[in-house]
């Protein structure tokens, strides 16, 4: 499993894309925090990134990927090695490239310029995001074998959960105004693990806001030792769950 | 001839001086107790008490004496009497250690009380533990000055104000530090005062409490981390400067809750950290310059309420949202502000922005509606919203802008 997974990492690199990723992820990060006056304005166009770029790049470059690679997966196949590693490595490999690419493009800018607790907070959600956006994935192109329409699907997913999701939640905000909706909110957003990752951000960031009444239920609850935990392990389900209904879905496919 | 007189006259004075003498209490001296003392002193004599702890139960001063204390002898209310009621004109009360006074729901109890008396001084003491700290009712003229209240009382009910005045008038305050009190100053009816260089901080309501108090002057003050920030009221003519306002979180929190204030000034602040800066109310005629909003959550919330507030040169840097406002209706000025949000330009370099910068985001009037849309702050459809917004304003007041927003921060 550890050579295939080599193989794999090697592919990845091989191809430039990740490099180029990692390439512009530093220069964005530079040139954001090197621009602004204050750090913590350019910590704010970081969290666009990471709410907007990273998944998008994640999700789409797996899906490619992994469509890309079908005969390889079959040439793998036919040798007598389990389905289950397969597919793991493959994403082992995914996850560490695009999250150690983050960790170079974002992580090194923020540890120079904002070695604060909302930095280190943005760059493990970043990580947590990419990790999880691999999974989702996994999960679309186990989903269909025209590569066409598994792109798309992987795209609407992406539009969904960075836009389409939080336009339900202000939907249902207002329909729903006269009932009481903090707690139920709390609930909601472990719905969107890009929801998620911006609230654990935010409560290192925006914390004299998130003070007031209903914010202040939101930072009683994640803002606390347990729900940090209960936050992480939610973002960890994320990127189980996916993986693991993928990873059943391939065992039974037939290739 | 003049020679004669002159030995006379200074004859005169020196029996004068000499008929003020000084008496030494203390556990070694001739006299033990305080409650002696001031019974054995005349008018406008001097009692040094020594170091040591003194159970007076109600020590009354009567007399207009001076009370020196040295090395802060302790006077210990046992929680059961009021430690010290001043009822003389011009006593001096110095150096003494307060504590533990009497807790009731009927009568105020003081650490030191002063009734209806005028020109006393109470300075350098220190209170520990008691209900109400300094209470001061109906008196003109005192000087409260660099005490010391601390009290740690859990609940609201069981804890008085630290520094208290009712109906008072040219009181002075100055360099008192308050904490855990109910509310660290609390002003009813004081008019003519100055409250200079206190330092009230984790106080359970306000750090200051102002009300009906016309014509006062508070400046140079730090008001920290207290439950529910600093409220002045029903006041006019108040003149706020050079205070620093700071963490006081919370939904009712404010840095200053300003309601039915008029013809005030509000100068050189700094509001840090707190979750709304300034909340005003119903004020009208109050100009607000050169005060720094740093890291708020809301710089300022001012209400549709309000009319002919004049906002000028402030600088609002690194607050999640710069103004929050209820409504539509915009009968204030706003000109001059460094705004760090302003994204305009300054093509005729006269260091004002060409475009006017709309402080109120889209965002913070959802907000305002529907609180828990919090939730999807910073998200990306709300990014958008608010780039439309700024587009073509629609929910945002159109004519809250501030037509001359500065390029650059002011150095204040």
């Amino acid at each position: 499993m550890i050579k295939i997974v080599k193989y794999i990492l090697l592919d990845i690199l091989r191809n430039k894309i990740v490099l180029a990723y990692t390439l512009f992820l530093l220069a964005i990060s530079f040139t954001v925090f090197s621009l602004e006056d204050s750090v913590q304005k350019g910590l704010l166009s970081l969290l666009n990134l990471i709410l907007f770029i990273v998944p998008l790049v994640s999700i789409i470059f797996s899906t490619i990927y992994i469509y890309n690679s079908s005969e390889f997966i079959e040439l793998l196949l036919s040798q007598p090695i389990k389905r289950r590693s397969i597919w793991l490595s493959l994403f082992i490999g995914l996850a560490s490239a695009l999250s150690i690419s983050f960790l170079i493009g974002a992580g090194i800018p923020v540890m120079l310029y904002c070695t604060s607790a909302t930095g280190l907070m943005m760059v493990l959600m970043g990580v947590l995001i990419s990790i999880i956006f691999v999974s989702i994935a996994m999960l679309a192109t186990v989903k269909t074998r025209d590569k066409a329409k598994g792109i798309g699907i992987a795209i609407m997913l992406w539009l969904y959960f960075s836009l389409v999701f939080d336009g339900l939640v202000l939907f249902l905000l207002f329909q729903f105004a006269d009932y009481p909706l903090e707690k139920p909110m709390i609930a909601i957003t472990a719905l969107n693990p890009l929801d998620l990752g911006r609230i654990m951000i935010l409560l290192k960031m925006d914390v004299s806001a998130l003070m007031g009444y209903t914010g202040a239920i939101f930072k009683d609850f994640f803002g606390t030792q347990k729900g940090f935990v209960v936050s992480i392990f939610i973002m960890l389900l994320w990127i189980c769950l996916p993986l693991f209904y993928s990873l059943r879905k391939f065992n039974r496919k037939d290739l | 001839m003049k020679a004669i007189i002159l030995i006379l006259c200074s004859c005169f004075c020196l029996s004068a001086i000499a008929q003020c003498t000084t008496i030494h209490v203390g556990k070694l001296q001739a006299v033990s107790t305080i409650t002696d003392g001031v019974m054995k002193a005349g008018n406008n004599d001097t009692i040094i008490v020594e170091q040591g702890t003194y159970h007076e139960k109600n020590l009354v001063i009567a007399k207009p004496v001076v009370l020196l204390g040295i090395n802060h002898p302790v006077l210990d209310g046992e929680h059961k009497y009021e430690p010290v009621s001043i009822k003389a004109d011009g006593v001096v009360f110095d150096g003494f250690k307060v504590c533990n006074s009497a807790i009731s729901s009927i009568v105020d109890y003081g650490g030191i009380k002063i009734y209806n008396r005028r020109y006393v001084t109470i300075s350098n003491n220190i209170l520990e533990d008691c209900f109400f700290g300094i209470y001061s009712q109906n008196c003109l003229g005192c000087i409260i000055k660099g005490n010391k209240l601390i009290a740690r009382q859990a609940q609201e009910q069981q804890s008085g104000n630290g520094i208290h005045c009712w109906k008072c008038d040219s009181m002075q305050i100055i360099a008192n530090t308050i904490t855990g009190h109910r509310d660290g100053i609390y002003f009813e009816f004081v008019t003519n005062s100055i409250i200079w260089r206190n330092i009230s901080t984790k106080n359970m309501r306000y750090g200051l409490h102002f009300m009906f108090s016309n014509s006062d002057t508070y400046a140079a003050n730090v008001f920290e981390n207290n439950g529910a920030g600093v409220a002045v009221m029903f006041s006019h003519h108040v003149k706020m400067f050079h205070n620093y306002f700071k963490e006081n979180w919370g939904d009712a929190a404010y840095g200053i809750l300003l309601k039915e204030i008029s013809d005030s000034y509000i100068d050189g602040n700094k509001f840090e950290k707190n979750t709304s800066g300034i909340f005003i109310e119903g004020a009208s005629r109050i100009e607000m310059y050169n005060n720094s909003f740093k890291d708020n959550g809301w710089g300022l919330k001012i209400q549709a309420s309000c009319m002919d507030i004049v906002l000028k040169n402030n600088n609002f840097i690194g607050n999640t949202f710069d103004v929050g406002t209820n409504g539509s209706l915009v009968l204030n000025t706003f000109t001059h502000n460094y705004w760090d949000k302003y994204e305009g330009y300054d093509l005729n370099r006269n260091k004002t922005g060409d475009v006017p910068y709309r402080p109120v985001s889209m965002f913070s009037m959802v907000v305002e509606k529907n609180p828990p849309a919090m939730i999807l702050f910073r998200s990306l459809i709300t990014v958008l919203m608010d780039k439309s917004e700024k587009v073509i304003p629609s929910l945002t007041p159109e004519n809250l802008r501030d037509d001359h927003p500065l390029m650059k921060p002011l150095q204040l």
